[in-house]
């Protein structure tokens, strides 16, 4: 090499090296605000048309609604301090908090519940959560074009009073008053500028916090709303929303404190960051299961359904492969939710159906089912949508599969909309599946199965299922509704329609100092009283 | 006298090839004395050896989970430790070792029958030609890839043959621009000029002068194509295309080894040291088999 | 040459309009749609959105609807995020990505081109043998390996860079090293052997009997010559690299425009895609064009494109 060049590449280093050592000035404790990681970017910040977690996660602390889920799910006055409702159940009077504002000062009305839920039903919006409004009194015929705006059962009285008229008794409709699909918006603002949430300075909310900055596929940076008629329990003077779609970058930064709370840590760290005392898990309403499709052979007899749900070894694939202290599910619906008498669980009461990883059971039924040690089954094919998690878990099951029944199932993965596609034509046979509720009842996952369900991806028709989950939508009688749900619950299993695998949790990387932050078991985190030690 | 042709007979086929097998023995003899190039060529047989043979005498398969044995660092047991699943790494990585030659070896046939000799023609005829050809390399550069891959996953049943027609639609078009360029430069040369005023035909000309006078280009890309082609292979299996799980590429393992890189490095080194050792290999095998075929090394 | 350069540009329009036609087929081929998601819209919510963002129109309507904003140079609204259009994605994203790239090909072209050059000068010498390692490793270590292992060197070993985000100069350094690395390998592979043959022509060695310097035969009359497929290499690349990569932009959480080439398609973004790779293509076919402009510049032997 000549001198010239050996000059050239001699600065080049020095120049970089020289970069290096300039940066290298991060303090090792954080700010004195949190950071936090929650995933994506977000579609819209508009809660009428948002439908992800990310999305609902920014929102919760930018926005209020009716009422709040304290961390047992029982809703709490909120923007409304108190309601009334009448004897069927029909009927909802809420009263609004006097002096309740918007970040910019301006009074939140019933004017603005009214309008936000009616543009929400509204068929020219186009919001796809509109059929979280279908409750209301003429909702779904309004978002049909078979009515008008004025025919839906939602009205503002006067400033501070809003009627609600639902479409049938719903016993969970108070909870459903927390969901950001209810959330106010700002009329005035919104009337004056459709395209109000693309902008921090346009974006007024009535949350504990308000937004100054929107870096997309950055940052999110909130401060505290001074308006918020709380805000005396608001400790934290700023939020810096950290948005990316990568475990392993979320990782990254926390373990280069950069972030002191990420929503999305990779599993393989799970172990490392609990002995580091970092790793927070609590409890998630959903469910991880394998959807059977009950048309195609062999998996048309229950036979050869239940002997593959009892061949899995649920605990083994927690204890190795989750690692999330994920619940083992012998059932369809996740604990967490109330049943019929205040403080019941749902599942409690229910009870497990069957037990995990029965093999003897399993290899009996298989040969009942005329394939013994799996001699003579035709080819399954098991369908994942591309992630790690569900590689490894598709996996595991091949193999029990394989070792206790003979069965040999195919795996194959698909990119996201290809696999979402072809599960809900049920062009496939065995289909990985997640649900998480929509709503604190069991009847979000129960009505997953009636007949023509979009969901319905298992193709299961069951008359005395629909006739059940009917019954249990048409009364407002939590005696009445629970029965009928526990009694779906049962024939669904029976049926073995699908191999439930674990209840979900939420796995949060989270320093030891973050305090006062509390979550809701449909997902979402509420910031509001959080504080750092 | 008897003007009939005679009857070819043993000797003289032997007689006719003999200057052309000359030639090869030349190319042999000089590759063989290229100690970097041998090396090269041992570490690929090796690895290939490996791949065939590894899988067989390993006690265990690639599919063998021990779950309560995930994550062990290597030891006696298991020479490169296991897997989330408790699998054998090292038997993972020989029977990978299947999946990605195979994959470095049709990226190699595809850059060469289809990219050189696209680049090839393109450059030597020129002109309209030449315009019509390039503006399709810019067309398929322009689409993209994602795109047909997902189609591809939809139209055709899942396994290798898919990742292959996906390398066969794109994977060319780097190497037809570079060998064009190349051509283009070339072309204009007084020794070409001259073979074409003495008559020589296109197909002589592309194929006697101007692509080997071209072998530096087209090696180099070659070798960066092959370890290209391995992860792109990772990257369709995560679309779908590619065989199916439990089966694994290098570069699958080398994508998963990357997410667990923290708690256990082992993970990723041996599927990166793989495919670093095979790309040595082609590199010096690459680097010899030009000296050794390349005309004006003759000299 | 005016009318070789004015049939080459109606040729680039023609190259783009095949481009967007094909990109529109496919992506309309290809199963799932913007509003395909887990949780199935009820069927008269998914008429709304679809009446909404005009999807319901039959494709030769929606195509020549596509032409028509495109001619204004609206690209059109983004289906996946609200209220914001394509024009406002590309135009804040691709500063950012063009600044990372800038920095990765300036880094590959100062590193690669001196190291080929040392490699070619020093044949099967020290110096040659180390260049050769160094790229052979580098072009077998893909930039999502390496990203990960600057962080964990860098950030997380060290701590003296942030192992992601961006904001101040010190957010670009490691994005901007992985971007690099292969690029800088193949760079250096492909000056040494071109410069290898140039080395080997008769013209060269007359200047070497004249006693020229070395050096100055490498940088006068080899270097010239030699870069031909260099350039053909970066006429592309660049290309590619301004406009983003999709790896490093999500591993380091860069905003740039490269992470929407991929999750663009993931999400049937229709107008997104179509913007991006028209935005792509223009800048490909632009580079290409350069490339071969710098051929003329490079070897003067070389004839226009489109002259015979």
């Amino acid at each position: 090499m000549s001198r010239k060049q050996a000059t050239a590449l001699a600065v080049i280093l020095f120049l970089m090296l020289s970069a290096l050592t300039l940066s290298g000035c991060g303090s090792k404790s954080g700010p004195k605000y949190l950071r936090v990681s929650v995933g994506a970017e977000p579609e819209t910040l508009d809660p009428r048309k948002s439908t992800g977690i990310p999305e609902s996660t920014v929102q919760a602390q930018l926005f209020e609604g009716l009422t709040t889920l304290d961390a047992t799910n029982k809703p709490l006055p909120a923007m409304a301090e108190r309601w009334e409702i009448s004897p069927d159940g029909l009927r909802y009077k809420f009263f609004l908090r006097p002096g309740v504002k918007w970040s910019n000062g301006d009074p939140v009305t019933a004017y603005d519940f009214e309008y936000s839920w009616k543009t929400t039903l509204s068929p020219e919006f186009g919001a796809k959560y509109s059929y979280q409004l279908f409750y209301l009194k003429n909702g779904e015929a309004y978002n049909k074009g078979l009515t008008t705006a004025d025919q839906v059962g939602v009205k503002a009285l006067d400033d501070r009073t809003l009627e609600v008229v639902l479409e049938k008794p719903t016993a969970y409709f108070l909870s459903l008053t927390s969901f950001h699909t209810l959330y106010p918006v700002p009329r005035r603002i919104v009337e004056a500028n459709p395209k109000w949430a693309a902008e921090p300075k346009t974006l007024i909310g009535n949350g504990p916090f308000k937004i100054t900055n929107w870096v997309h596929n950055s940052r999110i940076e909130l401060v505290k709303n001074d308006q918020y008629w709380d805000a005396a329990k608001v400790k934290m003077p700023k939020l810096d929303i950290i948005l990316t779609e990568s475990s392993s970058t979320e990782i990254a930064m926390f373990d280069n404190n950069q972030i002191d709370m990420g929503e999305n840590a990779p599993p393989a760290e799970y172990p490392r960051l609990k002995k580091e005392g970092r790793l927070q898990i609590s409890p998630y309403l959903g469910t991880y299961f394998f959807a059977f499709n009950v048309e195609k052979t062999p998996l048309d007899n229950p036979k050869v359904r239940q002997a593959l749900s009892l061949a899995i070894d649920r605990q083994a694939i927690i204890t190795n492969v989750v690692k999330g202290e994920q619940r083992v599910a012998l059932a369809w619906v996740p604990p967490g939710l109330v049943d019929a008498t205040p403080g019941s669980d749902f599942r409690t009461i229910g009870g497990d159906y069957f037990k995990d990883a029965n093999f003897e059971i399993a290899k009996k039924l298989l040969a009942e089912a005329g394939y013994p040690e799996g001699k003579g089954l035709p080819a399954i094919e098991l369908i994942y949508n591309t992630h790690d998690v569900h590689k490894a878990i598709a996996e595991a099951v091949q193999e029990m599969w394989r070792k206790t029944l003979g069965v040999n199932v195919r795996l194959a993965n698909q990119e996201w909309k290809v696999f979402i596609n072809t599960r809900s034509k049920g062009a496939y046979q065995i289909a990985r599946h997640g649900w998480i509720g929509d709503y604190a009842d069991p009847m979000t996952f129960l009505d997953m199965f009636e007949t023509g369900s979009g969901n319905n991806d298992s193709q299961y028709k069951n008359p005395r299922y629909d006739t059940l989950i009917r019954l249990a939508k048409s009364t407002g009688n939590q005696e009445i509704r629970m029965k009928a749900m526990h009694e779906a619950e049962r024939l669904l299993m029976d049926d073995a329609v699908i191999a439930p695998l674990y209840f979900y949790t939420r796995v949060t990387m989270v320093k030891p100092n973050v305090k006062g932050y509390h979550r809701s078991v449909l997902g979402h985190v509420y910031f509001k009283e959080a504080y750092l030690e | 006298m008897d003007f009939s042709p005679l009857k070819p007979t043993a000797e003289m086929l032997q007689k006719q090839t003999r200057p052309h097998l000359g030639f090869r023995q030349d190319a042999w003899l000089r590759l063989k004395k290229n100690r970097a190039a041998l090396a090269g060529l041992s570490i690929i047989v090796f690895i290939s050896l490996l791949a065939v043979f590894g899988p067989m005498i390993s006690p265990y398969s690639y599919s063998d989970q021990t779950l309560a044995n995930a994550n062990q660092p290597p030891s006696a047991a298991h020479w490169f430790g296991t897997d989330n699943l408790g699998r054998d790494l090292a038997t993972r990585v020989c029977y990978g070792a299947r999946i990605s030659l195979a994959i470095g070896i049709v990226a190699s046939l595809i850059n060469l029958g289809i990219g050189v000799l696209y680049g090839g023609i393109s450059g030597y005829f020129g002109g309209r030609i030449d315009s019509v050809m390039m503006r399709i390399v810019d067309i398929l550069y322009g689409i993209p890839l994602l795109l047909y891959v997902i189609l591809l996953m939809v139209v055709l049943k899942p396994g290798l043959l898919n990742v292959f027609i996906a390398l066969g639609l794109v994977y060319w078009l780097r190497m037809a621009r570079i060998v064009r360029a190349q051509v283009l430069g070339l072309k204009e040369l007084e020794f070409v000029l001259a073979a074409r005023v003495l008559g020589a035909s296109p197909r002589r000309l592309i194929f006697g002068h101007l692509l080997p006078n071209s072998l530096g280009p087209i090696i180099v890309t070659l070798t960066l194509s092959i370890p290209e082609a391995i992860f792109i292979e990772a990257f369709l299996s995560f679309i779908g295309l590619g065989v199916s799980a439990p089966m694994a590429s290098w570069g699958v393992l080398a994508s998963e080894g990357v997410v667990t890189l923290r708690s256990y490095p082992f993970q990723l080194l041996w599927p990166a040291v793989a495919i670093s050792l095979t790309m040595l290999g082609f590199n010096f095998l690459g680097d010899g088999l030009r000296d050794a075929l390349d005309p004006r090394m003759r000299r | 040459m005016f009318k070789s350069i004015v049939g080459r540009i109606l040729s680039m329009l023609l190259v783009l309009w095949v481009i967007i036609t094909v990109t529109f087929v496919l992506m309309h081929a290809i199963p799932g749609g913007p509003f395909t998601a887990e949780k199935a819209l009820p069927e008269a919510v998914m008429k709304n959105i679809e009446a909404r963002y005009r999807l319901n129109d039959p494709l030769p309507k929606q195509y020549a609807d596509y032409w028509a904003n495109l001619l204004r140079g609206d690209l059109g609204p983004s289906f996946k995020y609200e209220s914001r259009s394509v024009n406002e994605i590309i135009a804040e994203g691709f500063p950012v990505s063009a600044e990372l790239g800038l920095v990765a090909v300036t880094l590959s072209v100062l590193i690669g081109i001196p190291a080929g050059m040392a490699g070619a000068l020093y044949q099967n010498r020290w110096p040659d043998h180390l260049v050769m390692l160094l790229a052979t490793v580098g072009i077998s270590v893909p930039s999502f390996i390496l990203a990960t292992l600057l962080i964990f060197c860098f950030a997380l070993w060290l701590r003296i860079l942030p192992a992601a985000m961006w904001g101040s100069p010190e957010y670009v350094i490691l994005p901007a090293l992985a971007l690099a690395g292969m690029p800088t390998a193949f760079i250096a592979r492909l000056t040494r052997s071109s410069m290898l043959e140039v080395l080997a022509q008769d013209y060269i060695r007359t200047a070497r009997a004249k006693g020229i310097a070395p050096f100055t035969i490498l940088w006068r009359h080899a270097l010239k010559n030699a870069l031909l497929p260099v350039v053909t290499y970066l006429g592309p690349m660049i290309a590619a690299i301004f406009t983003g990569s999709f790896v490093i932009e999500s591993i380091f959480a860069i905003p740039g425009l490269g992470r929407h080439f991929v999750t663009s398609i993931y999400n049937r973004d229709y107008t997104v895609i179509l913007g991006i790779t028209v935005f792509y293509s223009a800048l490909l076919v632009l580079m290409n064009f350069l490339v071969d402009l710098a051929y003329l510049w490079l070897d003067p032997r070389i004839k226009p494109e489109g002259e015979d």
